[in-house]
């Protein structure tokens, strides 16, 4: 197991970074190292491990590749709808985050396991198998979406996959991963729920209830920080007391590592050491640094960030990291993993032609899905 | 039948409900080592086991979360706040999650979840402890409400909330925990939520009313009778759904109709319930409906001042006269 949960010891805190100075820069990728803080603190750095030394095969390696590109591609192309017209609502795009649904996924059993997210939800759903027709109709509104219509972006769900949503208040859904993971302990299961939340929504103080009950009974749940940086746009040193997020682990008797974002492999590795652990009721936190290419939303115009401070970050891009992985060993050819883009290009085009063609929700339908009960009464 | 405390009839419908299913399971501050802090759930954690009868730190955001979660994967949670004032803390849950996930997944998950306590004003507990949130919760589509006023009623309804697919809201009263009454010890003893009823029948007046409110209109209703008056008593025991059809049958008889609630006024349910009887049978009425209500403050502390602010039978007294012109 990568973490043990021994005597602790903490790693002397670093000086507090001023709210002044940038603070991407002093949380730099590079700056993780190989070897663990503490006993308490695992890390997983980048470029750490081969794909053979995780265990992985060739059909995985390139399954994980079109994966990430699958989710990278549809919310190019949703980002383009969006500016259509054709999808309404808030749009939160997860481009740059890839790795880490894609390790996610590539480390649990799909369908026994549960995801919960919040509202920048694409990239999970589509690494967990939800199809690209499902989700593009949902953010089209139309009745083929994966909710009906009712949900939109920020809403995927799909009950089958355990994908539990897609929420879209700042860390409410925390708690409600922690119930998902209380079951699973009630009923006897082996399975577990990893409930991911971005850096801003650790402040909440859902987080730190819904840690404390985890602590308390033992659920097998991880709780996994998407530390993309900002939250909107404030940075995370501005709205952190101590911006290295993974230490709020120590309050809660749980085992925590901090992890690349930027590296599916560091994330997959990572990913199946805590899965393992919950598996045996051991809950523990995941902090994983990440970067998103986007605004917060569509609207964002970005000025609390510099041109040349995401172009650094577009240099580590994962998928790009993957490419060359898969170059350098020989997995495949140029001409082979443009193929792979060719197709999910094409899976996405179709899904926006799926979208289209599919009706929009019956007026009927705005009544339907409230109660259990088909009958139930309404005063308008 | 036997005749049990209301604490006793709710602690009876959970019991039932858990040697039934394994699936239910207790949780909330107090509710298990301690044994209740109204003893609803005294000897639980003997019978049932710490699996399922579960004490939490104080922390009701997290729990309520926690049991919606738990709900979602497949359990049915009942979820006891030691008193509705402290839901408020837990009312994102409640709102964002235990009313909206089922819709906005397009009906893929269901929340058989019960979240249960005391409801409403207790004596001198002031501002923060005092106060009726029916009307709140009762405004949000997704929730069920349901609130009740005697033992019998506490048990049926109870047992047909733990056995609903849906989110219930089941308010109760610590100043009516003791009260005794007769309850059915029938198998399976399930009142249909969403079925009003009519503890008094009379051709006068319709006074309506539910929770502690009834027993203050069971009064009014005594003191007008002495004046040889014949009112109607209709409890309507589920807020959400509401059993309008009950409700107007009678006013249509009586055409008159006023409206006791412990809620403060503005948008309360005495309001909704005036409104849609305005609205459905407005050429009966042969007076406005009129509504007493807690007054409209936060609730004080001073004995003067908290026996003043609810709704007494005195003032539904004078409210059934003037809406019978009787004053």
């Amino acid at each position: 197991m990568a973490s043990e949960t021994g005597k602790k010891t903490v790693k002397k805190k670093s000086p507090r970074k001023s709210a002044a100075t940038s603070s991407v820069n002093g949380h730099a990728l590079d700056g993780l190292k190989a070897e663990p803080l503490s006993v308490t603190f695992n890390t997983y750095p980048p470029s750490n491990k081969t794909h053979r030394q995780l265990g992985l095969t060739k059909a995985d390696v390139l399954d994980m590749y079109r994966s990430m590109l699958l989710q990278r591609r549809f919310e190019e192309r949703a980002a383009q709808m969006y500016g259509k017209q054709k999808i309404g609502g808030f749009l939160h795009l997860y481009i740059g985050q890839e790795a880490i649904s894609t390790g996610t996924a590539q480390a649990i059993r799909i369908g026994e396991d549960s995801v919960i997210t919040a509202y920048r939800d694409h990239g999970h759903a589509l690494a967990m198998g939800m199809t690209s027709n499902e989700c593009m109709a949902e953010l089209f509104g139309k009745i083929d979406g994966c909710s009906r219509g009712k949900g939109g972006s920020m809403h995927y769900f799909s009950k089958e996959l355990k994908m539990m949503g897609g929420h879209g208040i700042v860390g409410a859904h925390i708690p409600v991963g922690t119930g998902i993971a209380f079951a699973n302990k009630y009923k006897g299961e082996d399975t577990v729920c990893l409930a991911f939340f971005g850096d801003g929504a650790i402040h909440q103080g859902a987080f730190h209830e819904a840690a404390n009950l985890a602590g308390l009974y033992d659920l097998p749940v991880i709780f996994v920080v998407e530390n993309n940086q900002y939250a909107m746009g404030t940075a995370v040193d501005r709205a952190a007391a101590e911006p290295d997020l993974y230490k709020q682990a120590l309050s809660y008797d749980m085992p925590s590592s901090l992890v690349s974002g930027m590296d599916v492999f560091s994330v997959y590795e990572a990913m199946q050491h805590h899965v393992a652990m919950a598996r045996e009721g051991k809950p523990s936190l995941i902090e994983i640094r990440t970067y998103r290419y986007r605004g917060h939303s569509m609207s964002d115009p970005q000025k609390y960030r510099t041109k040349e401070e995401l172009d650094a970050k577009k240099d580590e891009d994962p998928i790009l990291r993957l490419k060359a992985y898969l170059l350098e060993h020989k997995m495949a050819t140029n001409a082979q993993l443009d193929k792979v883009d060719d197709e999910v290009k094409q899976e996405v085009m179709e899904s926006v032609e799926f979208a289209e063609n599919s009706p929009a929700p019956g007026l009927e339908t705005i009544y339907e899905d409230i109660y259990s009960d088909k009958d139930y009464p309404f005063t308008t | 039948m036997a005749e049990l405390q209301l604490r006793e009839a709710i602690r009876a419908a959970m019991v039932e409900e858990m040697e039934r299913d394994e699936s239910i399971f207790l949780m909330g501050e107090e509710v298990s080592e301690y044994n209740g802090a109204y003893k609803v759930s005294e000897g639980m954690l003997k019978q049932f086991g710490a699996k399922r009868v579960i004490d939490t730190p104080i922390a009701e955001n997290g729990f309520a979360g926690l049991g919606i979660g738990a709900a979602m994967n497949g359990l049915r949670p009942i979820i006891e706040f030691m008193t509705w004032n402290f839901s408020m803390v837990a009312m994102d849950q409640l709102i964002n999650n235990a009313a909206k996930v089922r819709y906005m997944s397009g009906g893929q998950f269901k929340f058989p979840i019960v979240f249960r306590g005391p409801n409403g004003a207790a004596g001198q507990l002031a501002a923060t402890h005092n106060t009726s949130f029916e009307s709140i919760f009762s405004t949000i589509p997704g929730l069920k409400v349901i609130s009740i006023s005697n033992p019998d009623d506490a048990k049926g309804l109870l047992k047909s909330a733990i056995r609903d697919d849906d989110p219930v809201l089941f308010m109760e009263s610590e100043v009516m925990y003791g009260m005794k009454g007769e309850v059915s010890d029938a198998k399976d003893y399930l009142i249909p939520i969403g079925k009003a009823r009519i503890a008094r029948e009379g051709k006068d007046v319709t006074i309506i009313a539910h929770n502690k409110s009834y027993w203050v209109a069971m009064k009014a209703a005594e003191m007008l009778v002495q004046e040889g008056f014949d009112p109607e008593v209709i409890d309507p025991r589920t807020i959400r759904p509401l059993d309008m059809e009950t409700i107007l049958a009678s006013v249509k008889k009586t055409n008159r109709c006023v409206i006791v609630d412990e809620s403060n006024p503005f948008a309360s349910i005495a309001s909704e319930i005036g409104f849609q009887i305005q609205r459905e049978a407005f050429d009966y009425l042969d007076a406005p409906v009129l509504r007493v209500n807690a007054k409209d403050v936060p609730a004080p502390y001073a004995k003067n001042l908290i026996e003043y602010y609810m709704p007494s039978a005195e003032d539904t007294y004078k409210a059934c006269r003037q809406v019978m012109y009787a004053n």
